[in-house]
């Protein structure tokens, strides 16, 4: 049983502080994302619980035992490094086998445990090169090998995917995924491509400068986000953020059209407040060009000055309010630029955000 | 077409005068030592004999013999300074190697306070010339009773070796990326272990250089230990080749033959050591 479990954990530099006490508790066999802009300090928070960085503060624990003092080689933990740290003097097979030689592990037993890595991760034919003589992908794999033949009760992976083209990290995805199912482990899992942390994990912890902004599965952070720097952050394109006040049933908003106000934030919401208004390209779309939409809904006229066609569907860009607003096509056909639809907005699909505070008025 | 084939023409011509240049360099560089190497097969004349003898007519032992002989007859002790400066120089190349391989680690891994102020002072004894060192040194030797021992020798070596492997040494761990020791405590290493089993072999090709380098320093120096040597018991073989001059003679034949007997570990040290070097340095180590 390896659950990892982090409360307050805070790392300073000097006088600087990077990490501004942290809580997270990741369940066993569960694969948690730490996703976030670069330099938020998802490579701190790994190190800390791997063990490579001192903790200035707080506690973490992994399985029962609290780890805090306790170096790298007793936290039972594997780690796939960014740059892969593949040792460069030995062949694949003894980098595969290196830990459980440190561990003084009879041959036959690290033969056996070699192979078998070799074998999900079909290295068995590199098995005795360099690895200056490998691809990047098979150095990827080396490394992940190098992780999994030691059946640790956590895997930690640094961007492990961001050195490889992207065909490549496409591929290594799902076979990480893949690996997860087979070899069941905890997975801490660091990377600033959304669509990695979408794809991959079983929960996703967002951070903004040492920061957790929301913890929750790929659905409830990009359904519900708490704040709108989630809400830009998860799904692409990014979710459309419209300033404006609240004025009655409706929103006003700033330079544009009033909108009535979505259901569901009536009663969150006091007259003449000022909110910002969020929806996704998903939800705006042109008449005609959409499913019916059930339930409430806004319609107003926007100017279309950029499409961008995706096949099933086309990426339009218009401006509402001032500001430049991502909408969507379902069977598309051909515009002119400039040209003016009419569109309609599903209410019930919105996000509301107060404008001070930028978190979500759920 | 025409085209072409001057272009080619060009290229042939670019190559082979590559190779004439190259030539004339390790010519230049070669033969010297390979004069030494000749002279020591010759008798006197022939080395004397004006203008140069190029081809030589005859090519004996007989300096080697003579080298090897009794000490009234042009023998020298051989055994005994070639064994000086076997012990001189293993010992304080060891020295320098160890000293030069925790130095260059700390400055590459650690920082420390005055880092940079103790580098630059370090680099600065390097500024010294040696041979300014010799009377300073001889007093010191002489005072402390280290004036023809081997160990006056070889602390003397130490020091001067010690800031090139510190500063070589140094940096080749620079260039062996942190990562590969992280990755090695995380596969279960301690971090004695990692530098060990990790670090240190990455790096190998860095002590390899600097051992050669410090070895062939205290091997052929003279200018210090001719100073700090005085009899047999640590005379090294530099110092020995003056056993060939006597106030009116030089016994050239010799000279050539004691430096022929220096050249040769030399050059089969760094023969073994070489393919150290050679061997890629941290490639593949990173990255794709
Ligand atoms: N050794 C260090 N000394 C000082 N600051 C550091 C050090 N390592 C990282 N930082 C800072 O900590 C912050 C978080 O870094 P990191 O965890 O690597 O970010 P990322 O989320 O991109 O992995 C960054 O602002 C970085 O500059
Ligand atoms: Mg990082």
């Amino acid at each position: 049983m390896a659950q990892v479990h982090l409360r307050d954990v805070v790392k300073k530099y000097g006088a600087i502080q990077v990490v501004h006490g942290i809580d997270l508790e990741i369940q066993d066999n569960e694969f948690v994302v730490l996703v976030g802009p670069s330099g938020c300090g998802k490579s701190t928070t790994l190190r800390m619980i791997a063990g490579l960085e001192d903790i200035s503060g707080g506690e973490i624990t992994i399985g029962d035992r609290v780890v805090n003092d306790l170096p790298p080689r007793h936290r039972n933990i594997s780690m796939v490094f960014q740059n892969y740290a593949l040792y460069p003097h030995m062949t694949v097979r003894e980098n595969l086998g290196f830990s459980l030689k440190i561990a003084k592990r009879p041959q036959d037993e690290i033969d056996r445990a070699v192979d078998e890595a070799a074998g999900i991760l079909s290295l068995a034919e590199y098995l005795d090169r360099k690895p200056g003589e490998l691809s990047g992908g098979q150095r990827q794999r080396v490394a992940m090998g190098r992780a999994i033949v030691r059946h640790p009760e956590v895997f930690l992976f640094d961007e492990p995917l961001s050195n490889l083209d992207a065909k490549l990290r496409t591929q290594m995805r799902t076979e990480i995924k893949k690996l997860h199912q087979k070899v069941k482990s905890t997975i801490v899992y660091v990377t600033h491509d959304q669509v990695e942390a979408m794809t991959l994990a079983d929960r996703i912890v967002i951070m903004r400068d040492g920061h957790i902004e929301q913890v929750g599965t790929p659905l409830d952070v990009f359904e519900s986000p708490a704040n709108t720097f989630v809400a830009t952050f998860i799904g692409s394109p990014p979710m459309n953020l419209l300033r404006g006040r609240i004025t009655g049933d409706t929103i006003s908003l700033t330079d544009g059209p009033l909108i009535s106000l979505p259901p569901q934030f009536a009663s969150n919401v006091a007259d003449g407040q000022d909110v910002i208004l969020g929806f996704r390209a998903d939800n705006l779309m042109p008449v005609g060009h959409a499913m019916p939409m059930e339930g409430a809904y806004a319609e107003f006229k926007m100017t279309v000055n950029l499409s961008e066609p995706l096949g099933t569907e086309t990426l339009l860009f218009g401006a509402l309010a001032g500001k430049e607003v991502q909408a969507k096509m379902l069977n598309p056909r051909p515009l002119q630029n400039g040209e003016q639809l009419q569109f309609q907005l599903d209410l019930t699909r919105c996000h509301l955000f107060d404008a001070q505070t930028e978190q979500s008025l759920r | 077409m025409n085209e072409n084939l001057q272009h080619r023409i060009r290229k042939y011509l670019l190559k082979a005068l590559h190779f004439v240049a190259l030539f004339i360099a390790m010519a230049i560089i070669c033969v010297p030592g390979l004069w030494v190497v000749l002279n020591s097969f010759r008798p006197t004349v022939e080395i004397m004999a004006k203008p140069p003898v190029w081809i030589p007519n005859e090519l004996n032992l007989d300096n080697y013999r003579a080298m090897f002989g009794a000490v009234g007859e042009g023998g020298v002790p051989v055994l005994q300074y070639f064994t000086n400066s076997l012990i001189v120089s293993v010992t304080s190349t060891l020295i320098a190697i160890l000293v030069g391989m925790a130095g260059g680690y700390a400055f590459a891994r650690y920082s420390f306070k005055g880092k940079a102020g103790i580098f630059i002072g370090l680099m600065l004894t390097r500024a010294v010339p040696g041979v300014s060192l010799s009377l300073p040194l001889f007093i010191v030797m002489a005072k402390t009773g280290l004036i023809d021992t081997h160990l006056g020798l070889i602390l003397v070596y130490v020091a001067l070796n010690v800031p090139f492997t510190i500063w070589l040494i140094d940096g080749f761990f620079r260039q062996v990326p942190i990562d590969l020791a992280e990755a090695a405590e995380i596969d279960g290493c301690t971090r004695w272990q990692a530098f060990w089993k990790v670090e240190f072999p990455v790096a190998r090709a860095g002590v390899a250089s600097a051992g050669i380098f410090a070895f062939l320093t205290s091997w052929n120096e003279y200018a210090l230990a001719s100073q700090l040597t005085r009899s047999t018991f640590s005379k090294t073989m530099p110092v020995g080749l003056r056993d060939f001059t006597s106030e009116f003679t030089i016994n050239w034949g010799g000279m050539c033959a004691l430096a022929v007997l220096m050249i040769i570990p030399a050059l089969i040290l760094t023969f073994i050591v070489q393919k150290h070097l050679i061997a890629g340095l941290t490639f593949g180590g990173v990255k794709g």
